[in-house]
């Protein structure tokens, strides 16, 4: 065996003990916590968008005309509360409770458009407003074009 | 065989540089800590008046710099050379402080490392004769840090249990050939070390080995003993990179679980301020050292310390290719 090859072999036995003793060391996270916080707080939210759109409906509007105001009122809420620094304070809190709904997509978008507002309107603000929630447009777009498909070739 | 150096990595300098002036500005949430007492000055907010971070930062590197020339008691225009750094692509903060304050400039990067690395380059400038004096300083800020490794500040992320908060502020010294001061005696200048940790939320398990490293290698080049220090105080390796550096060190057998203590858990309190693992980033080691520790040895409880500050030196883009981090630590002893 070369020198070479064995300096090789030793290094990576000394890497894969090192991220054993790593992973060992690595406090677990309190997964029950988040659960039950991120179900509680996703789940406010939720209830806060029924709320929402039952005002709607009950003003006359059946189930799809009142599902956009409905949503434009949430994501607004997100907006604003993004804008008062509040939501990320929420998030630190609720994890995916504050990540998943739609107030937490605007969130996304709300917190780039704040971030990079001090590179320009143009190269900031404009390009990167979607850094971050670009790419849950694309596969959004990319999976309902694959369904569409898969249904309309099965017939379903 | 160059005359200063001494086994594999470590300098002895034949003329200690003294310390003559430090400066140490930290922000709000620092100002809250258990150390706040030992630094200069305390922002009242983030944005120190400017209207972005970055320029914020700027600010409290010249700030820092500023009141280490002041307490040097020496004239700005007598500095020789200016070595600085921070964490921004192109260390601007560095650059861009270097533009107000006139003094020939050397700017460095060795990310979380770089007050004892620029603090080791000083002295071997000055030892060397080619100076009488050097200011050396570097920052950070957690809304630039996070901006440039990680998320929009308002984005809706939860921090990990292992990651850690990056420090604002600036620390900055003032190194002279002769005077009254701490002196520093030796720098190790470590190696890069890399054990393929790849996540970027866990810092302290990525540069551990690096810190170790660096000891054993100063230990064994200088004939020391970790006993012989009265402080072994390593940057920014937070609550899991500790114990792992400490596991490490033991493992090749030495102790150093009495008299070791790390920047990143001694600036903020861990559980009532939640900073995750503990704090991190260019001002963290420079800020505890050159505000905090300093100022114990002035009192006297402290003759002899080593710091081993450490660096993860990866870049966004490197981490999002899947590469794993590479660490460093650079030690620098001190005595009084």
């Amino acid at each position: 065996m070369s020198r070479t090859f064995q300096d090789a072999q030793e290094k990576k036995r000394k890497q894969e003990a090192y991220q054993q003793l790593v992973a060992k060391r690595k406090p677990k996270p309190p997964y029950l916590r988040h659960f039950l916080v991120a179900f509680l707080v996703g789940g406010s939210l939720c209830a806060l968008g029924q709320f929402i759109l039952n005002i709607f409906m009950r003003r006359g509007m059946d189930m799809n005309a009142a599902s956009a105001p409905t949503l434009a009122v949430m994501i607004l809420f997100g907006i604003v509360l993004t804008a008062l620094g509040v939501y990320d304070e929420i998030a630190e809190f609720a994890g995916a409770g504050a990540a998943v709904p739609i107030t937490g997509f605007a969130n996304t978008v709300a917190a780039c458009a704040m971030d990079f507002k001090r590179e320009g309107w143009v190269l900031g603000m404009g390009s990167k407003m979607f850094v971050i929630a670009g790419p849950v447009l694309v596969y959004g777009v990319l999976s309902g074009v694959s369904a569409a498909f898969i249904k309309y070739v099965t017939g379903l | 065989m160059a005359p200063k150096k001494t086994g594999k990595a470590t300098v002895k300098f034949g003329n200690p540089p003294v310390i003559i002036g430090t400066g140490s500005v930290v922000g709000p949430m620092e100002g809250r800590g258990p150390l706040a007492e030992d630094f200069d000055a305390v922002l009242p907010d983030m944005t120190f008046g400017e209207n972005t971070s970055e320029k914020a930062e700027r600010k409290l590197l010249e700030q820092a710099a500023w009141i280490a020339i002041e307490r040097s008691g020496i004239d700005k225009g007598m500095i020789d050379y200016y070595v600085a750094g921070d964490l921004l692509n192109q260390i601007i903060s560095a650059s861009f402080s270097a533009r107000q304050l006139e003094i020939p400039f050397m700017g460095v990067y060795g990310a979380c490392s770089t007050c004892a690395m620029g603090t080791a380059m000083g002295s071997m400038i000055i030892d060397g004769g080619f100076a009488d004096y050097v200011l050396v300083a570097c920052s950070s800020h957690y809304h630039t840090a996070e901006r440039q490794f990680r998320y929009p500040i308002e984005l809706n992320v939860q921090h990990k249990e292992t990651s850690q908060y990056t420090v604002t502020g600036a620390g900055a010294i003032v190194l002279a050939s002769s005077g009254s001061g701490p002196k520093v005696t030796w720098a190790t200048t470590g190696k890069v070390v890399d054990l393929g940790v790849k996540d970027p939320y866990n810092f302290g398990a990525a540069m551990a080995p690096a810190a170790c490293d660096t000891l054993l290698v100063h230990l064994a080049d200088t004939g020391c003993s970790p006993d012989e220090y009265d402080l072994i105080l390593t940057g920014d390796l937070g609550i899991i990179g500790s114990q792992l550096f400490i596991e490490l060190a033991q493992e090749a057998g030495c102790d150093v679980g009495n008299n070791h203590r790390d920047c990143g858990l001694m600036i903020f309190d861990r559980k009532a301020q939640r900073v995750g693992a503990g704090a991190s980033g260019c001002a963290c080691a420079a800020v505890v050292t050159f505000g905090h520790v300093l100022k114990e040895m002035k009192r006297g409880s402290l003759k002899r310390i080593l710091l081993i500050a450490t660096g993860a030196l990866l870049s966004p883009l490197s981490f999002q290719q899947g590469e794993s981090i590479p660490g460093i630590g650079h030690a620098i002893a001190i005595e009084v």
